[in-house]
């Protein structure tokens, strides 16, 4: 229990951190989001409107110290500001419209990846040396190595662009259907995804092969896997009941960390399929200086990070008996 | 029981140098991830001297696909994208090796620093270091870069250095503190040697093997987050960098002009020497631990013996 509550203080502390550099980062950099955006018009605004602007956009010329406590102020009340890409909806509501496609695109591609990659894992491992060994694992290092957008591009250009099999970007089919929860829409919706979706899943699944792959490995060199052969169990028994069920702990562990980064998503990803998710939201706001909305997501993105390692922590405590006894 | 003779058998996985040379020669994924990433850097060397069109200039040959005289076809404004990859092969090599080495120092003197001196030196530096392990790295790179008014190669490099350096020096911290109480360091503490001179030549230099693998790895992050950052428009879109060419491609609408050539060398190249990267990476894990790299064969008539004999124990004695 003492090693939980460390744990938590710790996140507590690196909460405070990602928000203290939240803050900080724009402000060490020069110029304000209102002179950027006038920047963006050439200049051409008078001084008066200027000052209007940086009242919406919630510029201050305070002390630092001062806008620093009113910017926790205004987190502790849910306020992250203006976005000025959606000008004028406050950032909560442009997070709340995009976090949902996020979640679910990412969220079922990891679902299924890490299915997937971890069975591979244990398959390739059973037929270690073997044909299928030899040339998996070679394809799954160069396939760790492909950068996702480009992977993306090259789906979007054969399956999107050349064959027509699937649409070219957005999210759902805006002309013709409504967003609710119908039959159509989840249809629609569905296609969409669904190059996103394996890009995502091709991208991820050589990361949990090869884990499982090594971790399988090495479990499988333990003595009570030998005992359990010379027991006479059958191969399929030792490799499930015992040695797959406690190499699966390094994969069971990072799972729970990446739902964390399920937030974050793939930001390239979503960037290339023009996907209405976070990762999206993070292009505009670069392109269009949208400095409340970047913060806005950089926060919930920390805090996603950080709920799901403690959730890991957690788990590793439970599924571990040896982190149990050792730390007390 | 025939395990392959090797010098580092003991499971901290410590390697010296001499051993470097060995797996070059020994361990067939290394060397192919050496024939791999030593091709991108002599083209990155000496590829430029040998290109004679301004990868910038536009001509009269607007978006073709390969040819004969355009062997990787051109952009939209005519540019020869052959030139431009070897061109941009030197901006990529020398950001990915360079962001790479900075990070690594910086991860190896935190590293060093906080497992060598213990207290509350190591809890502090644990704690930052720990902090920037959770920070989500490419959001917060992406924040960063954003907001630094300078846009280029440099804002990127720098950017990437303080979201990155964290996980190597965990790894280092880990291991210092195993090698802090070897006895080849309690006697050079003994006879008077400076802390700093401890550091640097008496555990540092048994570290060498694990530096060079955890090189790799940040170098292959390196490349990978730069040319995603490049991608997203965060750099000078007038340099030329693989990363570079890809924004530019998805900039011009490559995808639905059909331009696959455009889109597909940068791609290629980034994975290709990635993959180069990794070989090596890997290479190094099966020396460092020989179980991953234990032929099934091997296993396998080992396991028959040991059952024969469990076997045999069991009807001798029952």
């Amino acid at each position: 229990m003492r090693h939980i509550l460390r744990r938590i203080l710790f996140y507590l502390v690196a909460l405070w951190a990602s928000v203290t550099l939240n803050f900080l980062i724009p402000h060490l950099a020069p110029g304000n989001p209102a002179q950027a955006l006038v920047g963006k018009m050439h200049g051409r605004v008078a001084p008066q409107a200027l000052h209007a602007l940086e009242i919406s956009l919630g510029v201050s010329h305070d002390p630092l110290y001062i806008q620093y406590f009113q910017y926790i102020l205004n987190l502790i009340h849910g306020n992250l500001g203006i976005s000025v890409t959606y000008m004028p909806t406050p950032v909560t509501d442009v997070l709340a419209q995009e976090l949902p496609w996020t979640i679910v695109l990412v969220g079922v591609s990891l679902v299924i990846s890490f299915v997937i990659g971890t069975i591979l894992g244990i398959v390739v491992v059973w037929w270690r040396g073997a044909l299928m060994d030899t040339i998996l694992s070679p394809f799954f290092t160069f396939l760790s190595a492909i950068p996702y957008f480009w992977l993306a591009l090259i789906l979007l250009y054969y399956f999107g662009a050349q064959l027509g099999w699937f649409p070219l970007h957005g999210g759902y089919d805006a002309d013709n259907i409504d967003q609710g929860w119908t039959i159509d829409f989840i249809l629609s919706a569905a296609q969409y995804a669904f190059l996103p979706a394996l890009t995502i899943v091709i991208g991820s699944i050589s990361g949990w092969m090869l884990g499982m792959r090594n971790a399988m490995i090495t479990t499988l060199s333990e003595d009570y896997v030998l005992m359990a052969e010379a027991k006479g169990l059958t191969t399929w028994r030792v490799m499930t009941s015992y040695a797959a069920r406690n190499a699966i702990l390094p994969n069971v562990t990072q799972f729970a960390l990446s739902i964390g980064f399920v937030v974050s998503g793939s930001i390239l990803t979503e960037v290339v399929f023009s996907y209405p998710g976070i990762g999206y939201a993070t292009l505009q706001a670069v392109q269009s200086l949208d400095y409340s909305l970047l913060q806005g997501i950089f926060l919930v993105i920390s805090i996603a990070v950080l709920v799901a390692n403690l959730m890991a922590d957690v788990l590793y405590v439970i599924l571990d008996p040896r982190v149990r006894t050792g730390k007390g | 029981m025939s395990i392959p003779s090797v010098t580092a058998t003991k499971p901290s996985r410590m390697l010296r140098l001499r051993d470097l040379w060995q797996m070059l020669t020994q361990n067939r994924k290394v060397l192919v991830g050496v024939i791999i990433v030593g091709f991108f850097a002599l083209v990155g060397l000496f590829g430029p001297f040998f290109v004679t069109i301004d990868p910038g200039e536009p001509s009269k040959d607007l978006l073709q696909a390969p040819s004969a005289a355009h062997w990787l076809g051109t952009t939209q404004q005519g540019q020869d994208i052959l030139a431009q990859m070897i061109i941009g092969t030197r901006l990529s090599m020398v950001m990915g090796i360079g962001i790479g080495i900075v990070t690594m120092i910086i991860s190896v003197i935190v590293g060093l620093v906080s497992g060598y001196y213990g207290g509350w030196i190591d809890e502090v530096l644990s704690l930052i270091t720990n902090v920037f392990l959770v920070l989500p790295t490419l959001p917060l790179a992406i924040l960063l870069a954003a907001f630094v008014a300078y846009k280029g190669p440099l804002t990127i490099a720098v950017v990437l250095i303080v979201t990155g350096w964290s996980w190597g020096a965990r790894v280092m911290r880990a291991q210092t503190l195993s090698m802090r109480n070897r006895d080849s360091v309690e006697a050079a503490r003994a006879s008077g040697e400076s802390s700093l001179r401890i550091i640097f030549f008496e555990i540092f230099p048994n570290e060498i093997a694990i530096v060079a693998a955890q090189l790799l790895g940040t170098v292959i992050y390196a490349i990978l987050a730069e040319t995603g950052l490049e991608f997203l428009g965060l750099s000078n879109g007038n340099s030329i960098s693989w990363g570079i060419i890809l924004y530019w491609a998805g900039n011009n609408d490559a995808l639905t002009l059909g331009a696959w050539w455009w889109f597909l060398s940068p791609g290629l190249c980034i994975a290709l020497l990635g993959a180069g990267l990794a070989l090596i990476n890997f290479g190094i894990d099966e020396i460092a631990n020989p179980r991953l790299r234990m032929e099934r064969k091997n296993l396998k008539n080992e396991r028959k013996a040991l059952k024969k004999q469990v076997q045999a124990v069991q009807k001798g004695t029952l």
